[in-house]
């Protein structure tokens, strides 16, 4: 395992800002992991975390490919994780809106063009991605429609779900969709939490990557190959869309990947002062909950669940 | 009249609302004044105030309608926040927003609608609590053909024709421009702060233009300028950012001519009392933007010059 550092900025009065890159492997750029970018992004940074774990301890038992390097960056942007602000906290602009970045730009431009020279000429890109909804997810794996992306090739990662977006404007300064634009196969793997850690989920986040890996002749496992589901391909345009007829408190009524029936409750708006149930948010299919919303108040119009309707 | 735009429950006894002044006299032209889009630019609210004003003491002068919408992000202002709080999403990337979309871009979706098919909007904006700029006004390329001659009715010295990016479609005026409703983005003064003389130099040229379009009765007292600066050309504008971390000092005040090894200002290390960085002008040109926060990171924006043709 080799540590360098990718970026490295100084900051006026705190410690200087870097960015760290743990590589394994001394052949052709092969795969890529990206962590956090976003201050609140733990269960990502966890994630990438257990990756470099797992990693050295198949780099030690020599279960790596030879003709591969694999590099992991566990934290894309430490300044904004230690003091808990989603943004570059000076003036809160979002490092992963400045791809492909531009050294000479202003501050994240300069991040961002850091982290893509680094990154920009591995094979297969994996973010760790979140949300900007607050909430709670089935992990998938999520590809932006770019006319490059590989469907088939996401349905490595045994998810259950692979989504696929159609970009609006502001996403073509996302990692993810200037990974594609340079030629590298960019995958967004959400982990179902952003700002709490949920093991189980980053466990499945990790075993996909491990399933891409093997599949991908990365990495020889020592197990017997594990079979796993066929995904389900779907675009967002197919999810149903539930928001918040009334605004309150918010209590849920399920969980994430749960499978509701139509008619079956979701949720209940309470009224925040006199405590009884101003609506009640059912089901209107039969369908797996894709994302909830974890907040426990509501505006009216709030985006509550996502769904994918079972056929 | 006051009429709501679109309103929606708040979750504990608070009705979230965009509201604005429609003031209409006979049948003629609409025009549209929005800000308050980014909570931290408060420029624009004496402007709407000083353009109320004028037509509540002059409504017999009007001729047609004009829509006064102060605050697009209604709660960003009330609590001097730039984005919307939270959601922490900057409004004007969501834009024309989406009906069936979350909260927020249901509203998105319900400004853009109240605006679209309105002669003209303009969109006053005020940097941010980082840099102050003088009065200018913004076009993208693709538009500058539709908004150059407006603009220059406005009246205001500066007119930055720039480059389209495509993460500036999400804006509203983009928007708004791309689907046949001209907007103005009108950029001045500092986040934070009312500049008064600036305030009321855009009203002249708002009355002028509401005059030129027919809508107001006469021209106003002080005419704008004609020297206006047209500045347009991917080299036009020399950027200057920080090439060093630390506190950036400069004497210097922005709508100054500037000239080539001229020193705008310096980045220092108080704990140590060294100059980090010295800033020097690469160009003659008029400096139309300087920073006024003094904290930098490497690649802070400190100013902007605009390069006279003859020196590019």
């Amino acid at each position: 395992m080799k540590i360098q550092t990718i970026f490295r900025m100084p900051s006026p009065y705190r410690d200087d800002f870097r960015i760290k890159a743990y590589t394994f492997g001394n052949g052709a750029k092969t795969l890529c992991i990206v962590g956090s970018m976003r201050g609140d992004e733990i269960q990502q940074q966890y994630v990438a975390g257990c990756m470099v774990r797992l990693l050295r301890v198949a780099e030690e038992r020599n279960l790596l490919a030879d003709d591969v390097s694999i590099s992991i960056i566990p934290c894309a942007n430490p300044s904004s994780v230690n003091i808990e602000k989603r943004f570059w906290a000076l003036d809160g602009t979002d490092i992963n809106r400045m791809f492909p970045g531009y050294e000479q730009g202003e501050t994240t431009q300069r991040i961002a063009s850091g982290i893509f020279e680094f990154v920009k000429d591995f094979r297969y890109g994996i973010q760790l991605a979140s949300y900007y909804l607050p909430g709670n997810f089935l992990p998938h794996v999520s590809i932006i429609h770019t006319k490059f992306e590989n469907v088939d090739e996401a349905q490595l990662f045994g998810l259950p779900f692979v989504v696929v977006n159609d970009p609006k404007p502001f996403d073509t300064v996302l990692l993810n969709y200037n990974w594609q634009i340079w030629d590298t196969h960019a995958y967004s793997i959400y982990a179902g939490t952003t700002d709490v850690i949920d093991q189980e989920m980053s466990q499945k986040s990790i075993d996909a990557i491990g399933r891409f890996m093997i599949a991908k002749g990365i990495m020889r496992s020592e197990d017997a190959e594990e079979s796993v589901a066929q995904p389900t391909i779907v675009s967002q345009a197919e999810m149903i869309n539930i928001k918040a007829p009334r605004a309150g408190i918010f209590m849920l009524r399920c969980t994430a990947g749960q499978q509701v029936k139509s008619g079956e409750k979701l949720a209940s708006i309470m009224h925040p002062c006199e405590g009884y149930e101003i609506c009640s948010i059912n089901s209107p299919v039969d369908a797996t909950v894709f994302f909830l919303r974890n907040k426990s108040i509501c505006f009216q119009n709030t985006l509550l669940f996502r769904l994918i309707p079972r056929c | 009249m006051i009429q709501t735009v679109t309103s929606l429950e708040m979750p504990v006894d608070e009705e979230f609302r965009i509201v604005k002044n429609h003031l209409t006299n006979g049948k003629g032209k609409r025009i549209c004044l929005v800000t308050g889009t980014h909570g931290d630019e408060l420029e624009g609210q004496y402007v709407c105030f000083l353009l109320a004003k004028m037509i509540n003491e002059n409504m017999h002068k009007l001729h047609g309608t004009v829509d006064i919408y102060p605050a697009l992000n209604p709660l960003g202002i009330d609590t001097m926040q730039r984005g919307v709080p939270a959601f922490d999403l900057d409004m004007n990337r969501i834009f024309p927003g989406n009906f069936r979309g979350s909260m927020i871009e249901k509203v998105a979706h319900d400004i853009y609608t109240d605006l679209s098919g309105a002669d003209l909007v303009i969109d006053i904006h005020a940097s941010n609590i980082f840099l102050r700029e003088i009065p200018q006004v913004r076009i993208s390329e693709m538009s500058a053909d539709n908004l150059v001659p407006y603009a220059k009715t406005l009246g205001i010295q500066f007119i930055w024709i720039h480059q389209a990016a495509t993460v500036l479609e999400a804006t509203l005026a983009h928007s708004l421009n791309s689907t046949g409703t001209p907007c103005l983005v009108v950029e001045m003064g500092i986040g934070g702060r009312i500049s008064h003389s600036m305030c009321n130099h855009l009203l002249d040229g708002i009355q002028n233009l509401m005059y030129e379009m027919g809508i107001w009765s006469e021209p106003p007292a002080s005419l704008p300028a004609n020297d206006i600066i047209v500045c347009q050309g991917p080299d036009s504008v020399h950027f200057l950012n920080a090439q060093t971390s630390g506190v950036f000092v400069t004497e210097i005040h922005n709508d100054m001519i500037v000239h080539k090894g001229q020193s705008v200002g310096q980045i220092i290390q108080p704990l140590t009392g060294k100059v980090l960085s010295d800033i020097v002008c690469p160009c003659d040109g008029l400096l139309f933007t300087i920073r006024t926060y003094p904290i930098v990171y490497e690649g802070s924006l400190l100013g902007r010059i605009y390069k006279y043709p003859e020196t590019k």
